[in-house]
């Protein structure tokens, strides 16, 4: 029995460590391919970069300060569209799921806005808000907002009707079923909507960002794409990555956490 | 885990055998329902008058009778089965005196309070388990309790003596997804009791059940009705089941619902599993197929249907 269990943990290891080194040796064999296409120039260097080129231009970003500067910048505008995002988006979301006549209302408004490119506003939200972080905000709220609204409209709408009926049969009041039941079948869709809107967030800042103003990842990459440092714009995609895997790592993380009761 | 599978496999019929019946850890509720039971023969825990329900097509607007006058008492600490073919309306019925489905006309009081809606003076075991997914046994256990604003700590107390009952003990903290069937049932048992009803309403409460679990959770159902003698009013389309528990049998006609016979179990309690092998069991249930196969319509009038 027990050799048995340690036998399968090692098979599982093993497939674990395959896994790994099978998708390590891809990026090994992409960035080896891109350093040889640059260093034998086969491409224009000049247009292409290279690792060893982007490495050493981040460590300059690094040692000056610059990048950290401009991640702030970028962090600041995201976290705070997206807090936004989830205070309005969430309780509207749930009020359109759960009232009929809002969602009768207000659903027409709501995909019009929800299928309009965002950055088509952003030169609307400069004038409104001028071209400091105002408007970034503004525009990644924009778009971070509504894949909350809906994924919260369609938890509402998605209820099972048989737990309901267990609340009403025990005498649960429309408030009470609001909290035992609608709130915590709920949380699944929340967290999807906000992986969805964390994606569309930063979306937003990056737009934003080359779109005008004078600091944040976009700008920079903007700027140095504009005046032919390649290997700055690397730099900047690869941090933007990053922000997006950590973020989302963390919330899958947490979605683990609140969903235990669906994984036996 | 390991502890969990084991408890899946063979909990159900060993721990049928382990806990012998007069160690009952609700010895004072039996008392007491006995008690109310003597005191109030007056009047009836149920008293349903001329119930008509009537439905109405949520797409077409077309409206079904499903009951059509039906009158129907239950004494205090009675055990009454309504059985019929499926889709005769005693499901509908059940949801009637439940307070989930609205009555066209007629009248349902329950300890002399005419009822409309659901309240804590009757409790709900549906075939379905339906469990809160996100709640842990314990706290399924405690939810119509929670609802009515119990304080937690008194909500967990009540609990705790019904957890023996249906025999969930270290079963407390784990969610309903990690139980089995049989299991998931005894806390919705569990769940409708802890509120003290006068009125327990099972809705085929074993239907979704495989056959052995089925039997094995009837017989549980058995003692543990010995052991607190609640008014019961039970549906199920399994006449073996109704003669098993039930003082009283009324056997409902195809819709719309009318009662075309009502049989009175002559078989004593408290009643083990085996009564099923006396002859008096055999004559019951005879008796009642008889009646439903009577009840159900005729060829002729299926081909018309068609």
């Amino acid at each position: 029995m027990r050799s048995d269990r340690s036998d399968f943990r090692r098979r599982k290891l093993l497939e674990n460590a395959t896994g790994l080194l099978l998708s390590g040796a891809v990026f090994v064999a992409l960035f080896s391919l891109w350093e040889a296409a640059s260093t034998y120039e086969w491409v224009d260097p000049m247009f292409s970069s290279s690792p060893t080129k982007v490495v050493l231009a981040a460590w300059e970003l690094i040692s000056d300060g610059t990048l950290l500067k401009h991640t702030i910048a970028s962090g600041k505008v995201f976290l705070s569209g997206f807090a936004m995002a989830v205070a309005f988006g969430v309780p509207i979301g749930v009020a359109l799921g759960w009232f009929k006549w809002f969602n009768k209302a207000l659903s027409p408004l709501i995909s019009a806005f929800y299928t309009m490119p965002r950055i088509a506003l952003m030169p609307v939200f400069i004038i409104w808000f001028g071209l400091g972080q105002g408007s970034k905000i503004a525009l990644v709220l924009l778009s971070a907002v509504f894949p909350l609204i809906v994924n919260m409209q369609v938890a509402m709408q998605n209820i099972d009707q048989d737990y309901k009926r267990v609340g009403i049969a025990y005498g649960a009041s429309e408030w009470q079923l609001f909290k035992t039941i609608a709130l915590p079948s709920s949380v699944p869709f929340l967290l999807t909507g906000l992986r969805l809107a964390m994606g569309r967030g930063l979306l937003g800042v990056v737009a934003a960002e080359v779109f005008g103003g004078a600091e944040g990842l976009g700008y920079l990459i903007q700027y140095a794409g504009a005046t032919f440092q390649i290997d700055i714009v690397f730099v900047g995609v690869v941090v933007i990555a990053a922000f997006g895997v950590i973020i989302d790592r963390s919330l899958s993380y947490v979605s683990h956490k609140l969903d235990y009761w669906k994984i036996a | 885990m390991n502890e969990a599978f084991a408890a899946r496999d063979f909990g159900t019929s060993l721990r049928e055998i382990a806990v012998p019946p007069q160690a009952s850890p609700v010895a004072a509720d039996y008392d007491e329902a006995l008690a109310r039971a003597a005191s109030s023969d007056a009047e009836p825990i149920l008293d349903v008058r001329d119930l008509v329900v009537t439905y109405q097509n949520q797409k077409t607007g077309e409206l079904t009778e499903a009951i059509s006058g039906v009158s129907l008492q239950i004494e205090p600490g009675e055990f009454v089965t309504v059985v019929g073919l499926s889709g005769c309306g005693k499901s509908s019925f059940l949801s009637a005196v439940a307070g989930l489905l609205k009555a066209s006309s007629g009248t349902i009081s329950v300890a002399g309070r005419e009822v409309n809606k659901p309240g804590p003076d009757r409790s709900v075991v549906f075939q379905k388990a339906t469990l809160l997914p996100w709640r842990t046994v314990m706290d399924n256990i405690t939810y119509g309790l929670d609802l009515r604003g119990t304080p937690k700590k008194e909500a967990r107390r009540k609990a705790e003596k019904y957890i023996d009952l249906v025999q969930l003990r270290g079963f407390e903290h784990f969610h309903p997804n990690a139980l089995s069937g049989g299991m998931q049932q005894r806390v919705n048992l569990a769940r409708a009791l802890v509120t003290d009803p006068h009125l327990l309403l099972l809705d085929e409460p074993f239907a979704a059940l495989d056959a052995i679990t089925r039997e094995s959770m009837q017989n549980e159902l058995l003692s543990i009705w010995d052991k607190t003698r609640k008014s019961v009013l039970m549906v199920t389309h399994q006449i073996d089941e109704a003669v098993l528990l039930s003082d009283r049998v009324i056997v409902f006609s195809t819709r719309p619902a009318r009662i075309v016979a009502e049989i009175k179990i002559k078989l004593p309690r408290p009643r083990a599993p085996e009564v099923k092998f006396e002859e008096g069991f055999d004559r019951h249930v005879k008796e009642i197929f008889a009646h439903i196969h009577q009840s159900a319509p005729k060829k002729k009038e299926w081909s018309y249907e068609i």
